[in-house]
């Protein structure tokens, strides 16, 4: 009971004080899982809409393979850019390892499959509303692929919001890959579980209450900004 | 439609003007540690290191992990050098090639932490080993570290001479955590058991509860962390430089005082012992 | 809009003994008519007897289980350029009114540079320009409807389908739309539309067909459909009876 009151009162410390390597950390954290974000969407929205509307064989098990993969753990997906990435895998030379930049490949990773999976299944949607329509005006599939993302735009706001929750709340990829090194790889999850090992859980408690209110005002903000436009737009 | 256009350009800009964070680019010199959980929970480092930085510009970056994986690391070349604790392991390290020279740097020891109302009654044991079988032997709760560690190959061997082999029980009231130090206290101290610390973490360890220092001065329960570069005959890319140029601080007169004066609650920590191990 | 279409018609549309089967239930039973250029077609029947699908074979949006159906020999895909269709409940898309004509438009490969002029054209001649600006998907049923219209009718078809365009429109939308369709008629383009609105039909008619339970029951010019129906079901069906 002492460390949750005492991790509020750290928490509010903290953030009211713009304690400098609080901030380099969020700063970081922002960084890294809104760049891991970028890449995922460019690959994920597309992927999603090919999956959705392309009939090819196969089709149905990469489906089932892009659900399967949104559970990825995120130690496995760490494990992997590991050892892609290390002086003794394949793109040791590129010397990414317990950069900032491995840590976007490691979140990239691992929220592609939720991002192409939930595009997937708004695309479908959408498909099942308009396929007439499209296929009258003479767009077939692929030309209906970029509308459909553009009209499901604030469904698919959601889907980004989703992976961008998971990239930036995991801690097991970027642990690994990063390795935790102060001012260079920690992120708001690394401090998280450094300062559990060290025993103050209360300063990690109050990270974590930081992080939440990260992700409550992020989230706040685009359902904001999506509900503005929905109602204005219809 | 040209509207989406331009957004999408916009984005794609911004990306190639991302303000990369710092790692990427090509920008202060820095060499890259692997060590223990137990002298990065310590706080050692970042007591240090900065006097190391200012003098040198060359920036540390430290990978804090179990020895084991410390020395994995060191050996597919992703570290520069290691800062570890488990003789054997780092002299096959460099036996096989891929570490330099052992330097002995500093010491503290291990101590067997325990709930205050102390259910083994091992308080105040001399003899560490004897403590273990007597902890064994009453079956009181133990928690190990299980994860390759340089603390968890000393608590092995400390079985090994009291002749009990406690991963028969495992699961019983012999627990492997497969953590770092300071999460196997934080499991410790909740479930009010035994286990072996580094005196450096748990010193430094904020969460301590019930638990207490029971026994402490064995000879046996000596830790000594020892630096090896990493052999740039395996591995072409290592900063072999810089890398020699923390060893040598640290083993400096500058450094072995800054290990020295490390102070926790007004306790030393480590002890330097570059003069002792050279 | 296309170069060669004014060399080669579309016209006519020949079914030929068309049947189509969902789950083993024929929806359409042997179906077999031929549209000739020039005329204004009503399809008419009751709820279920097939006016909609009849569209959708003709479109190419549903392939016949049997039979054939031929736009001056070519399938209805291979065409579909020259045709457009209109639906009961329209489709807009989520952008600007503006921007789903030049979306249309581009999917008809009009250069970039021509797509504003010819939108503003048709937004005109369908009084909708003042709306351009405004997103699609908050206007009023009628004008989503006229919208729906002039962005078939800017792509410049031979031929547009209209299907039940009306349906859920009230009587004063209803006949803003009726007048649209006249102009459309009188620019030159076919029109093959559905309806179960009697009054409707009488007013834009040249010729009917007659469709019960999947088949074509008669096929008349207006006049002759409207003063002598030759079927039963087609008398029944005019004086507004029960159909079972």
């Amino acid at each position: 009971m002492r460390d949750l009151t005492e991790a509020f009162s750290t928490a509010l410390r903290m953030i009211l004080g713009g304690d400098p390597e609080l901030l380099e950390i969020v700063r970081l954290s922002l960084e890294v899982s809104t760049a891991a974000l970028f890449l995922a969407a460019c690959v994920g929205l597309p992927l999603g809409g090919l999956v959705a509307l392309l009939r090819f064989p196969g089709r149905r098990f990469v489906a089932i393979l892009l659900n399967a993969l949104m559970g990825l753990p995120p130690v496995v997906v760490g494990l992997l850019v590991y050892l892609m990435l290390s002086r003794s895998g394949p793109l040791g030379g590129l010397g990414w390892l317990f950069t900032p930049t491995a840590m976007i490949l490691a979140q990239f990773v691992l929220i592609v499959p939720i991002v192409a999976s939930l595009t997937r299944q708004v695309v479908e949607d959408l498909w099942e509303e308009y396929e007439s329509q499209l296929r009258s005006l003479g767009a077939g599939p692929l030309r209906a692929i970029p509308t459909l993302l553009w009209d499901g735009r604030y469904r698919l706001v959601t889907t980004l919001l989703a992976g961008f929750g998971r990239a930036i709340a995991e801690v097991g990829a970027v642990i690994i890959v990063g390795g935790n090194i102060a001012h260079v790889t920690r992120v708001m999850t690394t401090a998280i579980a450094l300062e559990t090992r060290k025993g103050d859980l209360a300063l990690a408690l109050a990270l974590g209450l930081v992080l939440l209110g990260m992700s409550l005002g992020i989230n706040a903000a685009a359902s904001l900004v999506t509900e503005f436009a929905r109602r204005r737009e219809g | 439609m040209v509207k989406r256009w331009t957004l999408l350009g916009i984005a794609l800009g911004a990306l190639l003007v991302w303000p990369w964070p710092p790692g990427v680019g090509g920008e202060a010199p820095f060499v890259t540690l692997a060590s223990t959980t137990s002298t990065q929970t310590s706080g050692l480092f970042e007591a240090i290191l900065p006097r190391f930085e200012a003098e040198t510009g060359i920036e540390v970056r430290v990978v804090a992990v179990g020895t084991g994986q410390a020395l994995r690391i060191g050996r597919s070349g992703d570290a520069d050098l290691v800062l570890v604790h488990d003789r054997a392991a780092e002299e096959r390290f460099i036996e096989e090639g891929f570490g330099l020279v052992r330097h002995e740097l500093m010491y503290n020891d291990f101590v067997i932490v325990g709930p205050g109302d102390d259910p083994a009654g091992v308080r105040s044991f001399a003899d560490a080993v004897r403590a273990l079988a007597q902890i064994a032997a009453v079956r009181a709760t133990f928690v190990s570290r299980g994860d390759d560690s340089g603390t968890h190959k000393a608590e092995r061997r400390l079985w090994r001479i009291a002749g009990v082999d406690p991963t028969a029980s495992s699961g019983a009231w012999y627990r492997e955590v497969g953590a770092g130090m300071g999460s196997t206290l934080n499991t410790t101290a909740a479930i009010g058991a035994y286990t072996l610390t580094d005196r450096g973490t748990w010193l430094s360890f904020k969460n301590r509860r019930e638990l207490e220092i029971l026994v402490e001065g064995d000879a046996r329960l000596a830790n000594h962390y020892a630096a090896i570069a990493v052999n740039p005959g395996r591995h072409p890319h290592v900063k072999r430089e810089a890398a020699a140029r923390l060893i040598e601080w640290l083993l400096s007169e500058p450094g072995q005082r800054a290990i020295d004066n490390f102070r926790i609650q007004g306790q030393r920590l480590f002890v330097p012992s570059a003069a002792s191990g050279r | 809009m296309s170069p060669g279409r004014v060399a080669a018609s579309i016209l006519p549309l020949e079914f030929d003994s068309v049947g189509y089967t969902v789950g083993g239930r024929p929806l359409v039973r042997e179906l077999s008519f031929r549209l000739e250029p020039g005329l204004r077609t009503l399809i008419l029947g009751p709820n279920g007897s097939g006016k909609s699908l009849t569209l959708r074979l003709a479109h190419g949006l549903l392939r016949p289980s049997s039979g054939s159906v031929r736009w001056h020999g070519a399938a209805p895909e291979r065409v579909r350029g020259d045709q457009a269709m209109v639906f009961e409940r329209p489709v807009l898309l989520r952008r600007s009114v503006l921007a789903n004509l030049e979306y249309a438009l581009a999917l008809k490969s009009v250069p970039r540079r021509a797509r504003r002029d010819v939108a503003f054209e048709f937004l005109r001649k369908t009084g909708l320009e003042s709306l351009a600006q405004r997103s699609a998907r908050v206007l009023s049923a009628g004008e989503q409807q006229r919208l729906a219209i002039a962005r078939a009718w800017a792509t410049e078809p031979e031929v547009l389908l209209l299907d039940e365009p009306t349906a859920v429109l009230d009587p004063g939308a209803a006949r803003s739309i009726e007048k649209l369709i006249d102009a459309i008629a009188g620019s030159g383009t076919r029109i093959v539309m559905t309806t179960h609105d009697l009054a409707q039909a009488r007013r834009l008619a040249d010729e009917v067909l007659f469709l019960w339970e999947g088949r074509l029951l008669e096929h008349a010019r207006a006049d002759e459909f409207f003063d002598r129906p030759e079927s039963d079901r087609a008398r029944a069906f005019l004086r507004g009876e029960p159909m079972w």
